[in-house]
Protein backbone atom coordinates (compact mmCIF):
# COMPACT_ATOMS: atom_id res chain seq x y z
CA UNK A 1 0.00 0.00 0.00
CA UNK A 2 1.41 3.42 -0.95
CA UNK A 3 2.14 6.14 1.77
CA UNK A 4 -0.33 8.50 0.17
CA UNK A 5 -3.37 5.64 0.39
CA UNK A 6 -2.36 4.97 4.15
CA UNK A 7 -2.74 8.68 4.53
CA UNK A 8 -5.83 8.87 2.78
CA UNK A 9 -7.29 5.90 5.18
CA UNK A 10 -6.26 7.14 8.15
CA UNK A 11 -7.53 10.83 7.19
CA UNK A 12 -10.98 9.44 6.45
CA UNK A 13 -10.78 7.13 9.86
CA UNK A 14 -9.63 10.24 11.48
CA UNK A 15 -12.90 11.86 10.10
CA UNK A 16 -15.32 9.52 10.65
CA UNK A 17 -13.78 8.09 14.09
CA UNK A 18 -17.21 9.17 16.01
CA UNK A 19 -19.19 7.52 14.02
CA UNK A 20 -17.16 4.12 13.86
CA UNK A 21 -16.17 4.24 17.39
CA UNK A 22 -19.96 4.54 17.58
CA UNK A 23 -21.29 1.53 15.50
CA UNK A 24 -18.16 -0.40 17.18
CA UNK A 25 -19.74 0.28 20.86
CA UNK A 26 -23.39 -0.65 19.33
CA UNK A 27 -22.70 -4.00 17.72
CA UNK A 28 -20.01 -5.13 20.58
CA UNK A 29 -21.79 -3.83 23.34
CA UNK A 30 -18.29 -2.85 24.69
CA UNK A 31 -18.48 -1.47 28.16
CA UNK A 32 -15.41 -2.20 29.97
CA UNK A 33 -16.97 -4.27 32.55
CA UNK A 34 -15.22 -5.54 35.60
CA UNK A 35 -15.53 -7.14 38.71
CA UNK A 36 -13.37 -6.07 41.56
CA UNK A 37 -14.05 -6.32 45.77
CA UNK A 38 -17.34 -8.53 45.03
CA UNK A 39 -18.39 -5.29 42.97
CA UNK A 40 -19.43 -4.78 39.47
CA UNK A 41 -18.26 -1.52 37.45
CA UNK A 42 -18.75 -0.90 33.84
CA UNK A 43 -19.03 2.34 31.77
CA UNK A 44 -21.46 3.37 29.55
CA UNK A 45 -19.25 5.00 26.77
CA UNK A 46 -21.99 5.19 24.48
CA UNK A 47 -23.07 8.59 26.60
CA UNK A 48 -19.93 10.29 26.59
CA UNK A 49 -19.44 9.44 23.15
CA UNK A 50 -22.91 11.30 22.47
CA UNK A 51 -22.44 14.06 24.11
CA UNK A 52 -19.33 14.94 23.62
CA UNK A 53 -19.51 15.13 20.01
CA UNK A 54 -22.98 16.83 20.07
CA UNK A 55 -22.21 19.37 22.25
CA UNK A 56 -18.34 20.05 20.51
CA UNK A 57 -18.99 18.70 17.11
CA UNK A 58 -22.63 17.94 16.25
CA UNK A 59 -21.89 17.84 12.11
CA UNK A 60 -19.89 14.95 12.45
CA UNK A 61 -22.61 12.51 14.10
CA UNK A 62 -25.92 12.51 12.98
CA UNK A 63 -29.16 11.76 15.01
CA UNK A 64 -30.19 9.36 12.07
CA UNK A 65 -26.87 7.18 13.08
CA UNK A 66 -27.59 7.92 16.37
CA UNK A 67 -30.81 6.50 16.16
CA UNK A 68 -29.39 3.70 14.43
CA UNK A 69 -26.90 2.84 17.21
CA UNK A 70 -29.62 3.11 19.72
CA UNK A 71 -31.67 -0.01 17.95
CA UNK A 72 -28.74 -1.95 17.48
CA UNK A 73 -27.70 -1.36 21.42
CA UNK A 74 -31.12 -2.41 22.39
CA UNK A 75 -30.91 -5.92 20.11
CA UNK A 76 -27.66 -6.96 21.72
CA UNK A 77 -28.51 -5.85 25.22
CA UNK A 78 -31.73 -7.66 24.96
CA UNK A 79 -33.80 -4.20 26.30
CA UNK A 80 -37.27 -3.79 24.36
CA UNK A 81 -36.32 -1.81 21.34
CA UNK A 82 -36.50 1.77 20.93
CA UNK A 83 -35.65 2.40 24.62
CA UNK A 84 -32.15 3.45 23.47
CA UNK A 85 -32.44 5.68 20.53
CA UNK A 86 -34.68 7.86 22.85
CA UNK A 87 -32.04 7.85 25.82
CA UNK A 88 -29.89 8.81 23.29
CA UNK A 89 -32.06 11.29 21.24
CA UNK A 90 -32.92 12.96 24.68
CA UNK A 91 -29.26 13.20 25.48
CA UNK A 92 -28.55 14.78 21.77
CA UNK A 93 -31.48 17.24 23.16
CA UNK A 94 -29.93 17.74 26.53
CA UNK A 95 -26.54 18.51 24.86
CA UNK A 96 -27.87 20.54 21.69
CA UNK A 97 -29.44 22.73 24.63
CA UNK A 98 -26.54 23.34 26.38
CA UNK A 99 -25.25 24.35 22.98
CA UNK A 100 -26.91 26.85 22.03
CA UNK A 101 -26.97 28.32 25.93
CA UNK A 102 -22.88 28.17 26.86
CA UNK A 103 -21.20 31.31 25.21
CA UNK A 104 -17.86 30.06 26.84
CA UNK A 105 -17.34 26.41 27.14
CA UNK A 106 -14.69 25.08 29.82
CA UNK A 107 -14.70 21.18 30.45
CA UNK A 108 -15.79 21.87 34.21
CA UNK A 109 -19.26 23.06 32.63
CA UNK A 110 -19.69 20.17 30.10
CA UNK A 111 -18.85 17.82 32.88
CA UNK A 112 -21.34 19.04 35.70
CA UNK A 113 -23.82 19.25 32.47
CA UNK A 114 -22.88 15.94 31.87
CA UNK A 115 -23.96 14.79 34.97
CA UNK A 116 -27.20 16.17 34.89
CA UNK A 117 -27.79 15.03 31.41
CA UNK A 118 -26.91 11.55 32.63
CA UNK A 119 -29.18 11.99 35.77
CA UNK A 120 -32.08 12.80 33.64
CA UNK A 121 -31.42 10.13 30.94
CA UNK A 122 -31.20 7.71 33.18
CA UNK A 123 -34.43 8.21 35.18
CA UNK A 124 -36.14 7.99 32.18
CA UNK A 125 -34.46 4.98 31.15
CA UNK A 126 -35.41 3.29 34.24
CA UNK A 127 -38.89 5.00 34.77
CA UNK A 128 -39.81 3.52 31.29
CA UNK A 129 -38.34 -0.22 31.89
CA UNK A 130 -39.91 -1.00 35.28
CA UNK A 131 -42.91 0.94 34.63
CA UNK A 132 -43.92 0.28 31.48
CA UNK A 133 -42.13 -2.83 30.29
CA UNK A 134 -41.66 -4.20 33.68
CA UNK A 135 -38.25 -5.10 32.81
CA UNK A 136 -36.18 -6.86 35.89
CA UNK A 137 -33.37 -3.98 36.23
CA UNK A 138 -31.94 -2.92 39.56
CA UNK A 139 -31.82 0.97 39.81
CA UNK A 140 -28.72 1.01 42.58
CA UNK A 141 -26.29 -0.88 39.44
CA UNK A 142 -27.89 1.77 36.95
CA UNK A 143 -26.85 4.81 39.00
CA UNK A 144 -23.45 3.35 40.11
CA UNK A 145 -22.84 2.76 36.27
CA UNK A 146 -24.03 6.28 35.14
CA UNK A 147 -21.66 7.83 38.07
CA UNK A 148 -18.50 6.25 36.83
CA UNK A 149 -19.37 7.49 33.70
CA UNK A 150 -19.28 10.42 34.88
CA UNK A 151 -16.06 10.25 36.53
CA UNK A 152 -15.06 8.62 33.27
CA UNK A 153 -16.29 11.78 31.16
CA UNK A 154 -13.10 14.49 31.75
CA UNK A 155 -10.15 11.83 30.48
CA UNK A 156 -12.41 10.89 27.31
CA UNK A 157 -13.05 14.10 26.50
CA UNK A 158 -9.36 15.01 26.40
CA UNK A 159 -9.01 12.39 24.32
CA UNK A 160 -11.83 13.13 21.88
CA UNK A 161 -10.30 16.69 22.02
CA UNK A 162 -7.05 15.48 20.65
CA UNK A 163 -8.71 13.70 17.80
CA UNK A 164 -10.65 17.11 16.94
CA UNK A 165 -7.68 18.77 16.75
CA UNK A 166 -6.26 16.36 14.58
CA UNK A 167 -9.21 16.28 12.19
CA UNK A 168 -9.47 20.06 12.17
CA UNK A 169 -5.37 20.13 11.23
CA UNK A 170 -6.28 17.95 8.56
CA UNK A 171 -9.05 19.91 7.21
CA UNK A 172 -7.16 23.38 7.42
CA UNK A 173 -4.08 21.38 5.39
CA UNK A 174 -6.62 20.88 2.57
CA UNK B 1 -38.04 42.82 31.10
CA UNK B 2 -34.36 41.00 31.76
CA UNK B 3 -36.71 37.68 32.95
CA UNK B 4 -38.76 37.92 29.80
CA UNK B 5 -35.88 37.91 27.26
CA UNK B 6 -34.31 35.18 29.92
CA UNK B 7 -37.49 33.09 28.91
CA UNK B 8 -37.59 33.70 25.89
CA UNK B 9 -33.66 32.67 25.20
CA UNK B 10 -34.48 29.51 27.04
CA UNK B 11 -37.21 28.74 24.66
CA UNK B 12 -35.57 29.73 21.52
CA UNK B 13 -32.85 27.25 22.87
CA UNK B 14 -35.43 24.61 23.41
CA UNK B 15 -36.96 24.79 19.98
CA UNK B 16 -33.83 24.95 18.27
CA UNK B 17 -32.19 21.63 20.39
CA UNK B 18 -35.46 19.46 18.94
CA UNK B 19 -36.96 21.16 15.67
CA UNK B 20 -33.94 22.72 14.11
CA UNK B 21 -31.69 20.69 11.67
CA UNK B 22 -27.62 21.16 11.34
CA UNK B 23 -25.85 21.12 7.97
CA UNK B 24 -25.93 17.44 7.10
CA UNK B 25 -29.21 15.71 9.34
CA UNK B 26 -31.94 14.59 7.55
CA UNK B 27 -34.07 14.32 10.36
CA UNK B 28 -34.95 16.99 13.55
CA UNK B 29 -34.48 15.35 17.00
CA UNK B 30 -38.31 15.62 17.49
CA UNK B 31 -38.99 13.66 14.09
CA UNK B 32 -36.88 10.62 15.70
CA UNK B 33 -37.79 10.61 18.99
CA UNK B 34 -41.56 10.31 17.41
CA UNK B 35 -40.19 7.49 14.80
CA UNK B 36 -38.32 6.14 18.32
CA UNK B 37 -41.74 6.03 20.36
CA UNK B 38 -43.72 4.32 17.72
CA UNK B 39 -40.95 1.45 17.41
CA UNK B 40 -40.99 1.31 21.13
CA UNK B 41 -44.81 0.61 21.00
CA UNK B 42 -44.18 -2.56 18.06
CA UNK B 43 -42.77 -3.96 21.47
CA UNK B 44 -46.50 -4.78 22.14
CA UNK B 45 -47.20 -6.72 19.19
CA UNK B 46 -45.54 -10.70 20.24
CA UNK B 47 -46.72 -12.62 17.24
CA UNK B 48 -47.79 -11.83 13.27
CA UNK B 49 -45.43 -10.31 10.55
CA UNK B 50 -44.12 -7.30 13.54
CA UNK B 51 -42.72 -10.28 15.56
CA UNK B 52 -41.48 -11.70 12.03
CA UNK B 53 -39.87 -8.89 10.97
CA UNK B 54 -38.32 -8.41 14.33
CA UNK B 55 -36.72 -11.27 14.28
CA UNK B 56 -35.26 -10.87 11.03
CA UNK B 57 -33.77 -7.82 12.06
CA UNK B 58 -32.33 -9.70 15.13
CA UNK B 59 -30.87 -12.13 13.12
CA UNK B 60 -29.25 -9.54 11.03
CA UNK B 61 -27.97 -7.78 14.01
CA UNK B 62 -26.44 -10.76 15.59
CA UNK B 63 -24.70 -11.83 12.65
CA UNK B 64 -23.48 -7.97 12.05
CA UNK B 65 -22.22 -8.20 16.19
CA UNK B 66 -20.89 -11.54 15.77
CA UNK B 67 -18.31 -10.28 13.19
CA UNK B 68 -17.26 -7.16 14.83
CA UNK B 69 -16.68 -8.91 17.68
CA UNK B 70 -14.57 -11.92 16.31
CA UNK B 71 -11.50 -10.32 16.62
CA UNK B 72 -11.65 -9.65 20.42
CA UNK B 73 -13.44 -13.16 20.52
CA UNK B 74 -9.84 -14.86 19.30
CA UNK B 75 -7.65 -12.74 21.63
CA UNK B 76 -9.76 -13.69 24.95
CA UNK B 77 -9.98 -17.20 23.67
CA UNK B 78 -6.10 -16.73 23.52
CA UNK B 79 -5.54 -15.30 26.38
CA UNK B 80 -7.27 -17.80 28.22
CA UNK B 81 -5.81 -20.75 26.24
CA UNK B 82 -2.83 -18.87 27.92
CA UNK B 83 -3.49 -19.16 31.65
CA UNK B 84 -5.12 -22.31 31.05
CA UNK B 85 -1.75 -23.60 29.71
CA UNK B 86 0.42 -21.75 32.43
CA UNK B 87 -2.04 -23.47 34.94
CA UNK B 88 -1.75 -27.10 34.05
CA UNK B 89 1.51 -27.93 35.74
CA UNK B 90 -0.27 -27.59 38.68
CA UNK B 91 -3.74 -29.09 37.45
CA UNK B 92 -1.47 -31.69 36.70
CA UNK B 93 0.05 -32.21 39.83
CA UNK B 94 -2.88 -31.67 42.03
CA UNK B 95 -4.83 -34.91 40.07
CA UNK B 96 -1.59 -36.89 40.53
CA UNK B 97 -2.19 -36.36 44.70
CA UNK B 98 -5.97 -37.88 44.16
CA UNK B 99 -6.45 -41.23 43.91
CA UNK B 100 -9.10 -41.85 41.72
CA UNK B 101 -10.41 -45.27 40.86
CA UNK B 102 -11.95 -44.48 37.58
CA UNK B 103 -13.46 -47.79 36.26
CA UNK B 104 -15.15 -48.56 39.70
CA UNK B 105 -16.50 -45.04 39.49
CA UNK B 106 -18.14 -45.44 35.89
CA UNK B 107 -19.49 -49.16 37.05
CA UNK B 108 -20.92 -47.60 39.93
CA UNK B 109 -22.78 -45.22 38.25
CA UNK B 110 -24.07 -47.61 35.55
CA UNK B 111 -25.40 -49.33 37.76
CA UNK B 112 -27.55 -46.23 39.89
CA UNK B 113 -28.82 -45.19 36.40
CA UNK B 114 -30.19 -48.72 36.15
CA UNK B 115 -31.94 -49.19 38.71
CA UNK B 116 -33.05 -44.91 38.74
CA UNK B 117 -34.34 -45.68 35.32
CA UNK B 118 -36.49 -49.41 37.03
CA UNK B 119 -37.35 -47.46 40.84
CA UNK B 120 -38.83 -44.52 37.59
CA UNK B 121 -40.83 -47.78 35.93
CA UNK B 122 -41.90 -49.02 39.02
CA UNK B 123 -43.33 -45.85 40.37
CA UNK B 124 -45.06 -45.12 36.57
CA UNK B 125 -43.39 -41.83 36.61
CA UNK B 126 -43.88 -40.21 33.19
CA UNK B 127 -40.03 -39.21 31.17
CA UNK B 128 -42.44 -36.09 29.21
CA UNK B 129 -39.00 -34.12 28.88
CA UNK B 130 -37.01 -35.19 25.85
CA UNK B 131 -33.77 -35.88 26.20
CA UNK B 132 -32.19 -35.09 22.74
CA UNK B 133 -29.88 -32.61 22.31
CA UNK B 134 -28.97 -30.20 19.39
CA UNK B 135 -25.03 -29.04 19.80
CA UNK B 136 -24.86 -25.13 18.64
CA UNK B 137 -21.93 -22.57 18.82
CA UNK B 138 -21.84 -19.57 20.69
CA UNK B 139 -21.74 -16.58 18.78
CA UNK B 140 -21.55 -14.01 21.31
CA UNK B 141 -21.59 -13.44 25.34
CA UNK B 142 -22.69 -10.58 26.76
CA UNK B 143 -21.61 -9.94 29.70
CA UNK B 144 -22.44 -6.71 31.42
CA UNK B 145 -23.96 -5.59 34.89
CA UNK B 146 -26.98 -5.86 33.62
CA UNK B 147 -26.80 -8.51 31.32
CA UNK B 148 -25.15 -12.16 31.40
CA UNK B 149 -26.19 -13.96 28.11
CA UNK B 150 -24.87 -15.63 25.21
CA UNK B 151 -25.93 -15.65 21.46
CA UNK B 152 -26.11 -18.90 19.74
CA UNK B 153 -26.38 -19.55 16.01
CA UNK B 154 -29.61 -21.99 16.55
CA UNK B 155 -33.19 -20.79 16.34
CA UNK B 156 -37.11 -21.55 16.08
CA UNK B 157 -35.65 -23.05 12.51
CA UNK B 158 -33.48 -25.86 13.51
CA UNK B 159 -36.29 -26.76 16.58
CA UNK B 160 -35.17 -24.60 18.79
CA UNK B 161 -38.18 -23.56 21.89
CA UNK B 162 -38.21 -20.67 24.24
CA UNK B 163 -37.58 -22.02 27.85
CA UNK B 164 -35.14 -24.82 27.49
CA UNK B 165 -31.85 -25.86 29.31
CA UNK B 166 -28.66 -25.35 27.62
CA UNK B 167 -25.70 -27.01 29.04
CA UNK B 168 -22.14 -27.03 28.22
CA UNK B 169 -20.69 -30.86 28.60
CA UNK B 170 -23.13 -32.20 31.09
CA UNK B 171 -23.59 -29.05 32.88
CA UNK B 172 -26.45 -26.44 33.11
CA UNK B 173 -25.52 -23.05 31.80
CA UNK B 174 -29.20 -21.26 31.67
CA UNK B 175 -32.30 -21.47 29.77
CA UNK B 176 -33.08 -20.13 26.27
CA UNK B 177 -35.45 -16.79 26.41
CA UNK B 178 -35.47 -15.31 22.91
CA UNK B 179 -35.86 -17.00 19.88
CA UNK B 180 -35.38 -15.42 16.60
CA UNK B 181 -35.42 -17.58 13.16
CA UNK B 182 -31.59 -18.33 12.64
CA UNK B 183 -29.98 -17.42 16.55
CA UNK B 184 -31.53 -17.49 20.42
CA UNK B 185 -30.45 -16.03 23.60
CA UNK B 186 -29.54 -17.79 26.08
CA UNK B 187 -30.36 -16.16 29.81
CA UNK B 188 -27.12 -17.77 31.41
CA UNK B 189 -27.21 -18.99 35.20
CA UNK B 190 -25.50 -15.88 36.53
CA UNK B 191 -27.70 -13.52 35.44
CA UNK B 192 -29.68 -11.28 38.23
CA UNK B 193 -32.76 -12.22 36.58
CA UNK B 194 -32.40 -16.03 36.41
CA UNK B 195 -34.29 -18.18 38.95
CA UNK B 196 -34.12 -21.65 38.64
CA UNK B 197 -35.55 -24.62 40.74
CA UNK B 198 -32.86 -26.78 42.08
CA UNK B 199 -32.72 -29.90 44.39
CA UNK B 200 -29.27 -29.90 46.65
CA UNK B 201 -27.76 -33.40 47.35
CA UNK B 202 -27.60 -35.51 49.40
CA UNK B 203 -30.07 -33.44 51.40
CA UNK B 204 -32.70 -33.16 48.80
CA UNK B 205 -33.73 -30.20 49.33
CA UNK B 206 -35.83 -28.09 47.25
CA UNK B 207 -34.47 -24.29 46.61
CA UNK B 208 -34.29 -21.46 43.77
CA UNK B 209 -30.90 -20.63 42.48
CA UNK B 210 -30.84 -16.84 41.85
CA UNK B 211 -28.23 -15.25 39.65
CA UNK B 212 -25.97 -12.13 41.21
CA UNK B 213 -24.26 -10.77 38.20
CA UNK B 214 -20.99 -12.71 39.52
CA UNK B 215 -19.81 -15.28 36.92
CA UNK B 216 -18.40 -17.68 39.62
CA UNK B 217 -21.64 -18.29 41.91
CA UNK B 218 -25.17 -17.50 42.46
CA UNK B 219 -26.97 -17.59 45.88
CA UNK B 220 -29.44 -20.48 46.80
CA UNK B 221 -32.71 -18.94 48.26
CA UNK B 222 -36.11 -20.55 50.37
CA UNK B 223 -33.94 -22.98 51.39
CA UNK B 224 -35.90 -25.14 54.08
CA UNK B 225 -34.99 -24.20 57.90
CA UNK B 226 -34.74 -28.02 58.77
CA UNK B 227 -33.02 -29.33 56.07
CA UNK B 228 -29.21 -29.91 56.78
CA UNK B 229 -27.09 -28.52 53.91
CA UNK B 230 -23.72 -28.49 53.89
CA UNK B 231 -20.52 -27.16 52.06
CA UNK B 232 -19.21 -29.46 49.11
CA UNK B 233 -23.17 -30.77 48.69
CA UNK B 234 -23.97 -30.54 44.94
CA UNK B 235 -26.70 -29.11 43.32
CA UNK B 236 -28.83 -30.08 40.08
CA UNK B 237 -31.95 -28.60 38.92
CA UNK B 238 -35.18 -30.15 39.95
CA UNK B 239 -37.42 -30.07 37.33
CA UNK B 240 -40.54 -28.93 39.07
CA UNK B 241 -41.01 -26.54 36.38
CA UNK B 242 -41.18 -29.20 33.67
CA UNK B 243 -39.79 -27.19 31.60
CA UNK B 244 -36.10 -27.56 32.69
CA UNK B 245 -35.17 -31.74 33.07
CA UNK B 246 -34.38 -32.78 36.18
CA UNK B 247 -31.05 -33.67 37.31
CA UNK B 248 -28.66 -31.37 35.16
CA UNK B 249 -25.32 -30.97 37.51
CA UNK B 250 -25.28 -27.62 38.30
CA UNK B 251 -22.65 -26.70 40.95
CA UNK B 252 -21.38 -27.37 44.51
CA UNK B 253 -22.53 -25.57 48.08
CA UNK B 254 -20.01 -23.07 49.45
CA UNK B 255 -20.38 -21.17 52.12
CA UNK B 256 -20.04 -17.37 52.37
CA UNK B 257 -21.16 -14.92 55.21
CA UNK B 258 -23.72 -17.23 56.55
CA UNK B 259 -25.40 -17.95 53.19
CA UNK B 260 -24.79 -20.50 50.97
CA UNK B 261 -23.87 -19.93 47.46
CA UNK B 262 -23.19 -22.23 44.51
CA UNK B 263 -20.10 -22.52 42.53
CA UNK B 264 -20.54 -23.61 38.77
CA UNK B 265 -18.58 -26.49 37.66
CA UNK B 266 -18.91 -24.44 34.13
CA UNK B 267 -16.71 -21.56 33.51
CA UNK B 268 -19.01 -19.01 32.29
CA UNK B 269 -16.66 -16.92 30.69
CA UNK B 270 -15.26 -19.39 28.37
CA UNK B 271 -18.60 -21.21 26.88
CA UNK B 272 -17.92 -21.99 23.09
CA UNK B 273 -20.65 -24.84 22.71
CA UNK B 274 -23.47 -25.37 24.11
CA UNK B 275 -26.19 -28.60 23.75
CA UNK B 276 -29.58 -27.33 23.83
CA UNK B 277 -32.59 -29.38 24.98
CA UNK B 278 -34.62 -30.51 21.97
Amino acid sequence: MSKSNFKKIYHSFIHTFPILFLFFLAFTGFDLSFHLFENNYSFNFMYVVIFYWVLKKPERLGYGLIFLTGIINDVVQNFPIGISSINYLLLCAIAAFIRARTLMPSLLYDWVFFLIAILIVTSVNFSVLTIVFEYPIKYGILMFSSFLTFLIYPALSKLFDTITLIDLREENAK
Amino acid sequence: MASDAGRDDFIIAIRSAFLKKGTRQKFSLFTLLIISLLVLSLEYFKTGPVNVFRSFTKDLIFKGSYFISEPFVYIKKNYYNLVEHLNMYDEYTELKKKDYDLTNLIYENNFYKSENKRLKILIDEKNTLSNEYLLSKVLLDQQSPYLKSAIINKGFKHGIKLGVAVKENSYFVGKIINVNFLTSRILLVSDLNSKIPVIIEPSGANAILSGQGHNDYAVLEYLPKLKKIKKGDIVYTSGVDNIIPQAIPIGKVIEKEENFFVEFFVDINQIKYVNINK
